[in-house]
């Protein structure tokens, strides 16, 4: 079983529930695992119910939404569903004003995330 | 009578380095904290200097070890101007495509001058493209210090 360092993952009824590890996600070394992780988990482990949880992110850099965005297309070749959840109002916002609300599936908690799962 | 802080200010080349652009960005962060930001306007101004710092670093100069990059920040209590400068060729930011519409919503790049525009109050390029200003006014209903 993959170990990981920037995210945690936990099965929960067939959709796999990542947490993050850092609150800030902004170093490049950092994105680029968080990227390898999250790709990882679709690619080698073929776990592609994704449900990322943003409770303990306080900030994001645009090139870590670029690996969201890498992820959900990969999800997607899959056969996948990914869904966001628990993102504070300031990067909520960032999504709208970005329009990737309209690629991403966000869900105000971990408990309407899971529920909107079709398995 | 009370008596406004100095305003804080950071004028310094850094080179075309990821790590220098960070630590560059963390002192800003503190000097926002200093000067009581907090909240939402601190998250807009650390979005938006993110972009322009690591704009500057990987596609002005494109980590050019021979280019710098020029950063001003200015803050006080009321107001917070950022300029950030790059050696690069500068882009055409009046004809920049628009990362909102259908075709490009999910490709990966493209979204750092509507993030600095949309979470800024001001921000202008000079007419090269290589450099921008950006001010942000601390918004009125931030919870004052304490």
């Amino acid at each position: 079983m993959a170990t990981y360092r920037r995210i945690n993952v936990m099965d929960n009824g067939g959709v796999h529930v990542v947490h993050f590890v850092d609150k800030k996600i902004v170093d490049s070394g950092t994105i680029e695992q968080l990227g390898d992780e999250l790709t990882g988990l679709v690619l080698n482990e073929k776990k592609n119910m994704l449900l990322l949880n943003f409770d303990s992110v306080e900030f994001m850099s645009s090139a870590a939404l670029n690996k969201l965005i890498s992820l959900n297309k990969k999800v997607k070749d899959a056969a996948g569903q990914l869904k966001l959840c628990c993102l504070r109002p300031e990067i909520a916002e960032v999504f709208k004003i970005t329009r990737l609300d309209r690629v991403f599936d966000l869900r105000k908690d971990e408990a309407s995330g899971l529920a909107a799962f079709k398995l | 009578m009370n008596i406004p802080p100095p305003m804080w200010k950071c004028d310094k080349i850094i080179p075309s380095e990821l790590d220098a652009g960070h630590a560059s960005i963390d002192e800003l962060m503190n000097a926002l904290d200093s000067a009581g930001w907090q909240g939402r306007d601190v998250f807009h101004i650390q979005m938006a200097i993110e972009e322009a710092v690591v704009n500057a670093i990987e596609h002005g100069n494109k980590k050019n070890p021979s280019k710098e990059v020029h950063v001003v920040f200015l803050v006080d209590q009321d107001s917070a101007e950022m300029t950030v400068t790059d050696q690069g060729d500068g882009f055409d930011h009046h004809n920049v495509a628009d990362p909102t519409e259908e075709e490009r919503v999910d490709q990966p790049r493209g979204r750092g001058v509507l993030l600095i525009r949309e979470l800024m109050n001001e921000a202008k390029y000079n007419t090269k493209g290589n450099s921008v200003w950006m001010r942000k006014v601390r918004s009125k209903d931030e919870p004052d210090e304490g």
